[in-house]
């Protein structure tokens, strides 16, 4: 297999040199590194308000900045870390791996690759500029509720849903690039039941984006014909409904979530595995129990609108539906710890963030569960309870998963280990950072504290404090990563084409560095 | 300070009998039997949680001890078994099911509003909460009573910080009263969780729920939907008489609305309406248009030197009574009494370096108010 990569290949046409390889590129492995640098820019851009927040919120009363901003903040913070972070983040992981993963040459179709990649830059420019402008960012929650952010929203709003709109058409041809790599690129031999389960959640992923991100444009749509051309979908006083609002946005933003955690699953289901030295368990009921949470995904979104006054029975089955998502979860996470069963484990930093991942987004479905049962979340619906819950599975949950991701398949990129202890000192700054910032929210949501406020009662008071010590710890740990990750590009003992001991999978089959192309003729899987 | 707030919090963490960590740590049980079936529900949920989580990391832990290579752990290449596969399918579905039960029972006592004894619609304002209570000829507007001091951290914190409002919602202790929760601009939540009452305020919808609190007492809430600027400044604080006190409330809200009605009619001195338009000025108008009159550039504008103040009267006085439709200027008709709408007006004409000299009088705004009802 080796043979057919060979190194001479890359020289007579490689990259381009300069700027314009960067621009122009078609290549997936360099389209991938694009996605991963932006998303990292992004991670630390969304991190720095998110401590603004965290910096306001460290005792009462207003001190370092004043209530519109705070909201801008929040809704920026929000908007920045789904669509700019842990997106991009996935596709970048998707651009480098999958091609390599199933044999083929690049993705299906690398032009489109590179356009899906350069309107995001774009997309969030727009969306930054905001900031500066006349009444400020948007300052009505990710979620951007109507009417707040159509009849009381800054004049910005009219850039944020453009750039909402240039962000879905990115996702929406990265999602039809994944699949057409998938289904039509196979190497012979490669069924679809041999996939790797990164491929499998990606290519699950990659429906579940199609799907929801035409609702996401739709609802932005409305927004605009509502400010801007005099229709009333969400105005009550022109005969809309305020609820449709939410209706529609949840229809799109519940399995939005699931586009945030499912290629983690399969992150995560890669890496147990080569660092248990076993074969994943259960890997048939991981592809079916992640295509129920998919499908499951489309029927629970009004889990969110609990206290919007649903009809008795709406709220029972979406109670039902919610809590029946635990099934398919609960197997995925059994199948994890059966693998590490039995094994012979070690624990390389990946590894570290693999099984971090495995406890902590636990945790985060624990508190799930619990907001599924109605008559309960009336009382943690919008307090810091949600925060603590979403925060728990979107960042020991996707971002670690990302984070153990690239430490996983840094040697492979690059061609150079990465330093293990600063890799692991890392990894126990931020576990030590995100568990401060979030596990006291728990309490204080509990206590009472609704979320999005600048200022609040006494009695939150230390727990408030706790959890902002811990968000500047791991805020500035991801610094290390940052420093690490450079090292590496540099330099550092050379990777052997396997990587780590007897990982499975076709991209362990090519030297590392990857050659910029491989499998010029497909590998054969037997 | 903040090493003898951390001190306290250890000290409230390390004792569990201690008082004040089970109320910071946990949901509160509140008053209600509603509330009470919710803490339970709640708790059960939990514990189940904490059982499975016990049994998973636990199984996960020694594995990580047990099986790892530094203690020479050889792998066993087993990666399959369709029988303990379906068992933690069916396991879980079981649990599933046993809490759905009694989730399904308290949701549906939640939702029987019926042979309510008082009705009261709750409205939210951006940033204040409206109860009118029906039948009874009572409605106020209830507004966050924290000297802004207090927030802009000059002053010491009062005890109940951002969570004390000007007229609370009175409801006697013992009956069953329903609310009637809608809104007039953005979606807000109405939430007290010692009843475990949150039900969203939404513009066009009127959604129904209802409590009934055994013990009186004053029971404190907040807003949580986020409406805007204010958001965090926008508490509900219900006071719960015994049945008796609740009637000469009741009788003394009655007495007080004559009253007003009366002073409408009479001329006010400037100087008192220039101190009472202060007051006002302060309550309804500073969270926007800042206390110094300068408003927030680009987002209030403000009333300092501006066309509307230092203008035409009837303009003035047109904008503060009915709004200004598509902004987050609200009509204060309704919301503010003849005289105070008077005595705000004035002060905005007169404070500030505005010095216009107009008196507005009551008389007129009342002449005002009865028009547009008519």
């Amino acid at each position: 297999m080796n043979t057919m990569t060979k190194v001479e290949h890359t020289e007579h046409h490689g990259p381009a040199a300069g700027i314009s390889r960067w621009f122009y590129t078609t290549n997936h492995k360099d389209i991938g590194t694009l996605y991963l640098w932006f998303s990292f820019a992004m991670f630390l851009t969304g991190g720095c308000m998110a401590l603004m927040i965290r910096a306001e919120l460290f005792q009462p009363g207003l001190q370092l900045i004043q209530p519109d901003f705070f909201n801008q903040m929040t809704t920026m913070h929000g908007l920045i870390m789904v669509f700019g972070a842990v997106m991009p983040a996935f596709v970048g992981l998707a651009n480098w791996m999958l091609p390599m993963m199933v044999g083929a040459p690049d993705m299906a179709l690398p032009r489109m690759n590179n356009w899906s990649f350069w309107i995001l830059p774009f997309a969030f420019a727009m969306m930054l500029s905001t900031l500066f402008m006349d009444g400020g960012a948007p300052n009505f929650g990710w979620t951007f509720y109507a009417p707040l952010s159509t009849t009381y929203a800054p004049p910005s709003v009219t850039y944020f849903i453009f750039a909402v709109h240039m962000m879905g058409i990115s996702s929406i041809m990265g999602a039809i690039n994944i699949i057409a790599t998938i289904l039509n690129m196979r190497a012979p031999g490669m069924t679809m039941m041999k996939l790797p389960l990164f491929v499998w959640t990606w290519l699950i992923t990659a429906f579940l984006l199609i799907a929801v991100m035409p609702v996401l444009a739709g609802v932005v749509t409305m927004m605009l014909m509502d400010i801007h051309f005099g229709t009333s979908f969400f105005n009550a006083a022109g005969g809309g409904d305020p609820v449709l609002f939410q209706h529609v946005f949840w229809f799109f933003g519940h399995p939005e979530v699931y586009i945030m955690i499912l290629p983690a699953f399969g992150i995560v289901s890669e890496i147990i595995p080569t660092f248990a030295r076993k074969r994943l368990f259960g890997y048939s009921s991981m592809v079916y129990a992640t295509s129920s949470i998919a499908f499951l995904s489309f029927i629970v979104w009004a889990h969110h609108m609990f206290t919007v006054g649903l009809p008795l029975m709406g709220e029972l089955f979406f109670m039902y539906a919610t809590m029946l998502i635990a099934v398919p979860t609960g197997v995925k996470v059994f199948n994890w710890v059966a693998t590490m069963f039995r094994g012979s484990m070690t624990f390389e930093t990946p590894m570290l963030f693999a099984v971090a991942f495995v406890v902590l987004f636990t945790i985060g479905g624990f508190s799930g569960l619990m907001l599924a049962i109605a008559p309960a979340d009336f009382q943690y619906h919008d307090t810091y309870f949600v925060v603590a819950h979403f925060h728990y599975v979107l960042v020991p949950g996707a971002v670690f998963a990302i984070m153990a991701g690239v430490y996983y398949w840094l040697p492979k990129w690059t061609g150079h280990y990465y330093p293990e202890t600063m890799g692991k000192v890392h990894f126990w700054c931020s576990f030590v950072g995100v568990n401060l910032t979030f596990f006291p929210m728990h309490f204080i949501g509990l206590a009472g504290m609704p979320r999005r406020i600048p200022d609040y009662a006494l009695q939150f008071a230390d727990f408030n404090m706790v959890a902002s010590i811990g968000a500047f710890i791991f805020g500035f740990s991801q610094l290390i990563f940052l420093v690490l990750i450079i090292k590496t590009i540099r330099g550092g003992s050379p990777a052997t084409p396997e990587v780590w001991d007897e990982p499975e999978g076709l991209e362990w089959t090519i030297p590392s560095p990857a050659p910029y192309h491989t499998f010029t003729t497909p590998p054969e899987v037997k | 300070m903040k090493v003898t707030r951390l001190i306290t919090l250890l000290i409230s963490m390390s004792s569990v009998s201690h008082a004040r960590a089970e109320w910071a740590l946990n949901m509160p049980r509140g008053v209600t039997e509603i509330s009470q079936s919710v803490f339970d529900l709640h708790m059960i949920i939990f514990w189940i949680c904490v059982a499975i989580g016990v049994v998973v990391f636990g199984v996960m832990f020694w594995s990580i001890f047990h099986h790892r290579q530094s203690r020479g752990a050889k792998a066993h290449h087993f990666h399959e078994n369709t029988f303990v596969e379906i068992i933690w399918t069916l396991v879980p579905f079981a649990i599933l099911i046993a809490m759905a039960i009694p989730a399904t029972a308290t949701l549906v006592k939640m939702y029987d509003p019926s042979d309510a004894d008082i009705d009261i619609q709750v409205t939210g304002y951006q940033w204040k909460w409206r109860y009118q209570y029906l039948g009874e000829d009572i409605d106020f507007f209830s507004n966050t009573t924290t000297p802004l001091e207090q927030i802009n951290n000059e002053e010491e914190k009062g005890e109940n910080y951002l969570l004390e409002v000007d007229n609370p919602l009175v409801i006697p202790a013992g009956k069953k009263v329903r609310f009637l929760i809608t809104s007039v601009d953005v979606i807000h939540s109405w939430w007290v969780p010692d009843f475990a009452v949150k039900k969203d305020a939404i513009p066009g919808f009127i959604n129904e729920s209802w409590t009934n609190v055994p013990e009186p007492g004053i029971y404190r809430g907040q807003c949580t939907e986020l409406c805007g600027k204010n958001h965090g400044f926008m508490p509900v604080v219900v006071d719960v008489r015994p049945q008796a006190e609740y009637e000469l409330w009741v009788a003394q809200q009655k007495n007080i609305k004559a009253q007003e009605i009366a002073s409408a009619k009479q001329s006010i001195s400037m100087e008192e309406l220039m101190t009472k338009g202060e007051a006002v000025y302060q309550t309804s108008c500073a969270a926007c248009h800042q206390a110094n009159g300068e408003g927030i550039p680009n987002v209030f504008p403000g009333l300092k030197n501006s066309p509307i103040a230092t203008g035409d009267i009837n303009q003035h006085i047109d904008i503060v009574l009915n709004g200004k439709t598509g902004s987050a200027m609200q009509a204060f008709r309704e919301q503010l009494s003849a005289v105070d709408l008077a005595a705000v007006i004035t002060y905005e004409r007169n404070a500030w370096g505005n010095n216009m000299g107009d008196k507005v009088e009551p008389v007129a705004i009342d002449k005002l108010k009865v028009a547009a009802k008519q």
